[in-house]
């Protein structure tokens, strides 16, 4: 009784105080989601007809709309190992004594703030087709590259998020590493795992549940390169750059209502399904940990 | 053994040291740059279609260049001087500055206030549904901002916000990231605190303000700077709900300025760039901690 009454007066409490934020997330996140996916069945946003799946038919049906999603499926599936990789080896690197050490980290976290509208003059001088990395090539022997009109504006854009993203995960890492207990190495040590054997033992086993964040937190990220594209490339960059939100982008201002909320539908639904493997995956570990 | 140990950390220090340097790269080129003249910055990068037309010419390669010939702070002269000129009207430089900080401090200011309040609930109250409704808020965290765009676009319009920083405000200030960090520093408080503030007779206002906000001002330190630093920066938002060019913020406009008059761009920058690296160099520690919470496990 006694608890339940407590459970009451917190709940009152709690809706006074979460009314503000409930309010404002509904009107401008939750609504529009739901909005959005009822949109993508319908044949116009306002007052159109129910049409089931014929928004989806056609969507997989358009060639940009395939081109902007393997684009993006490649560039996620290549950059998040990638980035997580090189974050991982960092902090194992900072993770010891190092010397400037916290010049080091702070470096590496810089271009979380950095904009990249600043830099946009740096990256055209470099990768200008007479920029300045075709004249190093040139003097090395190989022949000039048209870095930003080719298959190599994928690489471009590559650098732009592993420079952006790296300190990121390479400071949640760290946290990571930070606790896992010494004992477990010093037992190890006793015992005498050599040093392959206590990194994949403990460090990575302990490091499992910082992986599964940043591993979300990276692809999500990977989803937001759009800025960096459309800041170096505008609205229609090479065709290997072309990226889901260029499409829905440019399907909003050629308002096809339809295609653009079957897209953003589409995306959704994958983005759940990865959420959702994840949190399947980390229960499973969870218990297999206790 | 000794001596191969001190190699090894004197081969490790240098590389990551260097790659230390390539990540402030483009910060240092910019600033050193923007101290060049007008004159020798089009002398030295000609424009795109500038460069096409030396193609003939052997050695039209564009160099990198580190040092200015002469010193001077004629790009920060002309960037305040300077206007950009619109259908109607002329506009300074200065105007998209101001443009950015009117979208990004009302954003920021509501968001700590909204947030902190819903942090406390999460974080702390029990009731039915709390994480259920919690798990929403995430997941449409991580959704991209182009998802809902449609939909957005139409109640912007019901609203009567098209077209007015409000279009772009509004959506910030009730964002769900400033929740998801800030519960993070919540759920770091023991229950005792707020169990004897209870006994005390401390009602939940009191304790919200009293324990909470208190020990709570990392984590809205870190949430300032977080945020700052992802509208300070954005770029869809005002893409798609303001039409007139000369509400654009800097982030989107500085492309523009780099375009049309080149030879100011490097101060342009670093001007844009200034309040992001002054926040950072007083800020960073609390950057690393909010960075840091948000990955750690409940």
């Amino acid at each position: 009784m006694k608890i339940r009454k407590q459970l009451n007066n917190d709940g009152k409490v709690a809706a006074f105080f979460l009314l503000p934020s409930l309010i404002g997330f509904s009107l401008f996140y939750l609504i529009p989601f739901v909005m959005g996916t009822i949109y993508s069945f319908k044949d116009g946003a306002v007052g159109g007809s129910f049409v089931g799946l014929f928004n989806y038919k056609e969507l997989l049906a358009s060639a940009s709309f395939l081109k902007a999603a393997t684009n993006t499926f490649w560039f996620t599936a290549i950059n998040v190992p990638l980035v997580i990789g090189i974050s991982l080896i960092l902090a194992l690197c900072l993770h010891q004594t190092v010397m400037f050490k916290n010049a080091i980290i702070s470096s590496f976290i810089l271009p979380i703030v950095v904009p990249v509208a600043s830099i946009v003059m740096l990256w055209q001088i470099l990768f200008d087709w007479n920029g300045t990395i075709n004249l190093w090539m040139m003097k090395m022997g190989f022949s000039q590259i048209d870095w930003m009109k080719s298959e190599w504006s994928i690489v471009v854009v590559s650098l732009v998020y592993l420079w952006k993203n790296i300190g990121y995960n390479m400071i949640i890492f760290l946290a990571g590493l930070q606790n896992i207990p010494k004992d477990y190495y010093e037992i190890a040590e006793m015992e005498g795992a050599g040093r392959f054997f206590k990194f994949r033992q403990i460090t990575l086993v302990y490091l499992t549940p910082t992986m599964f964040f940043v591993l979300l937190m990276s692809i999500i990220n990977s989803f937001k390169v759009f800025r960096e594209t459309y800041l170096i490339a505008g609205d229609y960059p090479y065709d290997r750059i072309y990226m889901i939100q260029h499409y829905m982008n440019n399907m909003f201002a050629s308002l096809n209502v339809q295609k653009l909320t079957a897209a953003a539908s589409l995306m959704v639904l994958c983005i759940l399904i990865l959420v959702f493997i994840f949190f399947a995956i980390e229960r499973r570990y969870r218990k297999f940990m206790s | 053994m000794k001596r191969n140990t001190l190699i090894r950390k004197g081969i490790l220090t240098f590389s990551l040291l260097l790659m230390a340097a390539i990540m402030v790269f483009p910060v240092v080129f910019t600033l050193s740059n923007s101290f060049m003249t007008e004159n020798e910055i089009s002398r030295h990068y000609p424009s795109e279609s500038e460069s096409q037309q030396d193609n003939a010419h052997k050695n039209s390669f564009i160099h990198l260049k580190l040092i200015p010939d002469q010193f001077s702070f004629e790009q920060y002269k002309a960037f305040f001087v300077k206007k950009q000129s619109f259908i109607d009207k002329e506009q300074s430089n200065m105007k998209f500055y101001g443009n950015s900080a009117l979208m990004v401090i009302p954003i920021i200011l509501g968001q700590l206030i909204v947030a902190s309040l819903a942090a406390y609930v999460y974080g702390k109250l029990k009731f039915k549904g709390r994480d259920t409704l919690f798990l929403v808020y995430m997941v449409t965290m991580l959704m991209p901002f182009q998802v809902t765009l449609v939909p957005n676009y139409l109640i912007a319009d019901k609203l009567g916000l098209l077209n007015s920083f409000g279009a772009i405000i509004f959506p910030g200030v009730f964002g769900a990231f400033g929740v998801f960090i800030l519960r993070q520093f919540v759920m770091t408080i023991p229950y005792s605190y707020i169990e004897a503030a209870k006994i005390d007779g401390a009602g939940h206002f009191t304790i919200f303000m009293k324990i909470i906000l208190p020990l709570i001002r990392p984590g809205l330190a870190a949430l300032v700077v977080l945020l700052f630093a992802d509208y300070w920066n954005m770029v869809e938002q005002p893409l798609i709900f303001l039409d007139d060019p000369s509400k654009f913020p800097l982030s989107l406009y500085l492309s523009q300025i780099i375009q049309d008059t080149r030879g100011i761009g490097f101060a342009a920058s670093i001007l844009y760039m200034a309040p992001m690296l002054l926040i950072f160099g007083f800020a960073k520690k609390y950057l690393i901690k909010g960075i840091q919470l948000s990955g750690a496990k409940d």
